[in-house]
């Protein structure tokens, strides 16, 4: 463990990557604490205050370092807020999403015959088309609301998991290991959780980091698009198209701080998946 | 399916019968739609044993000796139950090893060949040495600490390495532990595959004794597959030589390699390089030819391509195990 | 006395890794004659194969040579520019190692790396390329080599690849081959027929031929000479016949009774204990002396080097010496 974090801290990049990832999700987290407003709490937002610029003193003493939007909120306290909103969701789609396709892949793995076809042609039938596509259709029927979304997210991303699941299982099956345990015999539920699972985890981790990166944009596209959360809950895709009508009247800091702030997360985490990804992969081994 | 030879040497504990295992090539719908166009795709099954039957008595070690690709491998993962057979079924004291594809016994236990692979690499040791005594009932959660130091000493590990993961250990320390996780079982069969082809000499005499006491210690019965003559030569009671999927010689160790009867046997002892230990130089006399497809065995005795002695007889017809003295050999000219 | 065709002398091979300098090879020294062949003896890890590779130039880093000379045919060796290096390797020293994949290009026929490898090292037509190849596939024991020449590496069994790297490597005439372990992989009927060829090979063409393996009884098979190693050092060298009669080191008298073949069937072997020491903490002294039933306090000290007619070793108490 130590020389594995060690090698990771060999990569500068990487782990000035992690450092982001880590300040932003703690920003997150301690929102309540330190945002300047609570931007739920109607009776602090003064429209008055609305669509000002950065840096401008609002009525009741703050000073709004990023504006405010058509609200009149405080736009610092809205992007945490709506980073609360959209690692919520990009972890809770990236958990349940690793869970289920984690699940089929081994299933698929381990079963072989018809299910191991049939759950593989279903898997790579929805890679072949854009995620974002599924989620639309998908959001559209379920209505809104934050687990529709989460299961519009998890439709459109575990197969992701799945087959990397199915390949890493399909290989550890083969390993004498699980041979030995077959032949001692154990069950083979024992089998599959006790010495493939802990097996088949570290790639899915990976995949995971970078797919709660994916979730992330996509709920950010959907909710852009109107067709995400409801406005009570504003995520980052949220604030990012309240404030895309005013792009046109030079008000370009409602919507581009925001967007600002989902780009550098969405940039760290797939950079610290990156990392991972090269550290577990054996050919690529020092 | 041939009738067990009743054994006048004592009971049998293991029986093997007419066993034969195919393997059928896997074709995906690619394939098959490749193959109506004549495609070069392979859709004939290796038989990869072929009609094999042997007993194993009590106590006793058989070595299983023969070169790649001629199916003692295979042979090993049917009698561990590992593989199930395409005909023909395996018996402990009468009793199958397997029911509907699943092994049911727990006589028989496996130590593999690379220790590297066998072990689970994020699974400690103790965990591995443990496991299957407690999934079966032979210990209780709360014995298990007191049980697995008791095997680490046996196998000659010091039992505070309990705690750690199969990297942390040598070659050889990791088939001890492979043995120590074979024999917590408490086995009466033990199959041993190529147990010590991966180590270094030195390390290799030292698991070949502790496999000595612990078969005497127990009263283990062997199973003991290896490519190394000299290796079956020392540990094994009686040895059964296979030839593409077939066994062509099987006798007591002793009587085997000091008058091999079948030319193969012949060829491959001759072909061992011995230890030189004046200044003659020494020929070697090797067995021409290479080991033909087991796709396509040749008809007749699968060694009449290579063998010296082969007439028209070996070319037509198969020879059959029989008799001479207390080895049975397949060989129209033994 | 022919002057030696190699003269190694106190070469170091070391590995410069994170967790510290592996001593791979560590102050080895030998000769070899023209048309000698030497066995070089040792377990994993005690620096055999990276002898082969330092003699080549073929030390891959973080490993590279420390010190210590490689004179063949009167030319220095270590500190050679590799494009001096390539022109000798190849031609006037060969390799063969123990994965055949390791020298056959897979998407290349045979006959076109053969007529490569040649016209690498000369003028060579077409042609004259393909006799040569065919013949040095013939001397290997390759059946219907002019045919052969088309075919693929995949198309070879694993003992024709073999094989088919031998030729390669006799393609140019090299004074010296360096072969790594070539015939562990193989079954014993093909490593029989492998050793007997080879053995014609280097009689008949004056190639000298040193021969890597962790197996006393190939070598001694094979070789004239044969230098034990242990822990990056040769312990015992000497006539193969005397080496493994009488080991003056107790490292090869402990490989010798390791063999099973060497005991009563049955009978407990007369092992080794302990294990090879990591090459980054070696013990001060004698490497092998934790491991030594003859170990006492001078073993701390390192081993002086004992010399015998025709042969040496580094010991403190040499078998020969108890009596």
């Amino acid at each position: 463990m130590r020389a594995f974090w060690r090698e990771y801290a060999e990569n500068r990049v990487a782990l000035l990557a992690l450092l982001v990832v880590v300040i932003i999700v703690g920003a997150a987290l301690a929102a309540p604490v330190f945002a300047p407003q609570d931007p739920y709490d109607l009776a602090s937002l003064n429209l008055r205050d609305a669509r000002r610029p950065p840096g401008f003193v609002g009525s009741n003493g703050y000073v709004h370092i990023l504006g405010t939007d058509a609200q009149g909120r405080d736009l610092l306290s809205a992007i945490l807020y709506g980073l609360r909103i959209s690692l919520q969701m990009g972890l809770a789609a990236g958990t349940v999403a690793l869970a289920i396709g984690a699940l089929l892949g081994i299933l698929a793995a381990q079963a072989g015959g018809w299910a191991e076809t049939a759950i593989m042609r279903v898997v790579d039938l929805q890679l072949s088309f854009p995620a974002i596509l599924l989620a639309l259709v998908l959001v559209a029927v379920l209505g809104q609301g934050k687990t529709q979304l989460v299961i519009a997210l998890v439709a459109a991303q575990y197969a992701y998991f799945a087959r990397t699941a199915y390949g890493a299982a399909s290989a550890e099956r083969r390993k004498d290991y699980v041979e030995a345990a077959a032949a001692t015999p154990l069950s083979t539920l024992h089998i599959v959780f006790r010495h493939i699972l802990p097996n088949v985890l570290p790639p899915l981790i990976v995949v995971a980091t970078v797919q709660v990166a994916n979730a992330i944009s996509l709920e950010a596209t959907l909710s852009f698009l109107g067709l995400g959360l409801p406005p009570t809950e504003p995520s980052l895709g949220m604030l990012i198209a309240n404030g895309f009508q005013y792009m046109m009247s030079g008000r370009t800091w409602i919507s581009v701080y925001p967007g600002i702030a989902l780009i550098v997360l969405v940039v760290a985490i797939n950079l610290v998946g990156d990392q991972l990804r090269d550290q577990t992969n054996p050919r690529l081994r020092r | 399916m041939s009738e067990i030879v009743p054994e006048a040497h004592g009971p049998s504990i293991v029986a093997a019968q007419s066993l034969t295992r195919r393997f059928d090539p896997h074709l995906s719908i690619g394939d098959r739609i490749a193959a109506a166009f004549g495609a070069r795709v392979e859709t004939r099954p290796v038989r990869a044993v072929t009609d094999v039957s042997f007993t194993i008595r009590r106590g006793e070690t058989l070595g299983l000796v023969g070169e790649s690709g001629c199916g003692k491998s295979t042979l090993g993962r049917l009698v561990a139950g590992i593989l199930g057979p395409s005909s023909g079924e395996i018996r402990i004291d009468g009793a199958p090893i397997m029911r509907r594809g699943r092994k049911t016994t727990t006589r028989i236990q496996t130590v593999f060949q690379d220790p590297f692979a066998s072990l689970n690499p994020r699974r400690r040791i103790d965990a591995t040495i443990s496991e299957g005594p407690i999934a079966h009932g032979l210990i209780t959660r709360a014995q298990a600490p007191a049980f697995v130091a008791d095997w680490l000493a046996r196998v000659g590990l010091d039992p505070a390495v309990a705690t750690r993961f199969p990297h942390q250990f040598s070659g050889g320390q990791r088939q001890r532990v492979a043995i120590a996780r074979a024999l917590a079982m408490k086995p009466d069969i033990l199959v041993c595959d190529e147990p010590v082809a991966s180590l270094d000499v030195s390390i290799q005499a030292q698991v070949l004794n502790l496999f000595l006491d612990l078969r005497e210690a127990l009263g283990l019965t062997c199973l003991f597959i290896s490519h190394d003559l000299s290796v079956v030569r020392h540990v094994s009671d009686r040895v059964a030589i296979m030839y593409l999927g077939r066994i062509v010689e099987i006798g007591p160790a002793a009587e085997v390699y000091a008058a091999p009867r079948h030319p193969y046997t012949q060829g491959l002892l001759d072909s061992v390089p011995k230890l030189r230990l004046d200044a003659d130089a020494v020929g070697f006399r090797p067995i021409a030819g290479e080991l033909p497809s087991p796709l396509s065995p040749p008809a007749g005795c699968a060694f009449h391509p290579r063998c010296p002695r082969a007439t028209d007889l070996c070319r037509r017809e198969r020879p059959v195990l029989a008799p001479h003295g207390a080895t049975e050999v397949a060989c129209h000219h033994a | 006395m022919t002057s030696p065709l190699l003269e190694v002398t106190d070469l170091r091979t070391h590995f410069f890794t994170r967790a510290g300098v592996a001593r791979a090879v560590d102050g080895v020294s030998f000769s070899l004659a023209p048309g000698e062949i030497l066995g070089l003896v040792g377990e994993s890890g005690s620096g055999k194969s990276v002898t082969g590779f330092s003699l080549i130039g073929l030390v891959d880093p973080p490993g590279r040579i420390a010190g210590g000379s490689i004179r063949f045919a009167g030319q220095e060796l270590v500190g050679l520019s590799e494009d001096r290096m390539r022109a000798i390797r190849g031609k006037r020293i060969a390799m063969v190692f123990q994965d055949p994949q390791a020298t056959l290009n897979p998407v290349l026929t045979i006959g076109t790396q053969m007529a490569l490898a040649l016209q690498a090292h000369g003028r060579v037509s077409d042609r004259a390329a393909a006799e040569r190849a065919g013949t040095m596939l013939t001397r290997v024991g390759i059946p219907e080599a002019a045919t052969r020449l088309n075919n693929y590496p995949h198309e070879f069994s694993g003992g024709m690849r073999q094989r088919v790297a031998i030729a390669m490597a006799l393609l140019n005439g090299p004074e010296l081959i360096v072969a790594d372990e070539p015939t562990t992989a193989l079954d014993v009927s093909i490593q029989a027929q492998i050793l007997a060829e080879m053995k014609a090979l280097a009689r008949d063409s004056g190639t000298a031929l040193i021969w890597i393996s962790h197996d006393l009884a190939t070598v001694s098979s094979l070789a004239d000479r044969v230098l034990v190693m242990y822990a990056g050092r040769i312990v015992e060298s000497g006539p193969v016949g005397a080496v493994l009669r009488a080991p003056l080191h107790p490292y090869t008298r402990g490989l010798l009774d390791s063999l099973p073949a060497m005991a009563q069937p049955g009978q407990r072997l007369t092992q080794i204990p302990g294990t090879a020491p990591s090459l980054l903490a070696l013990p001060a002294g004698c490497p092998f002396a934790p491991r030594c039933a003859h170990a006492d306090a001078a073993c701390t000290a390192p081993p002086p080097r004992i010399d015998r007619p025709g042969r040496h070793a580094l010991c403190h108490h040499p078998l020969d010496a108890a009596a």
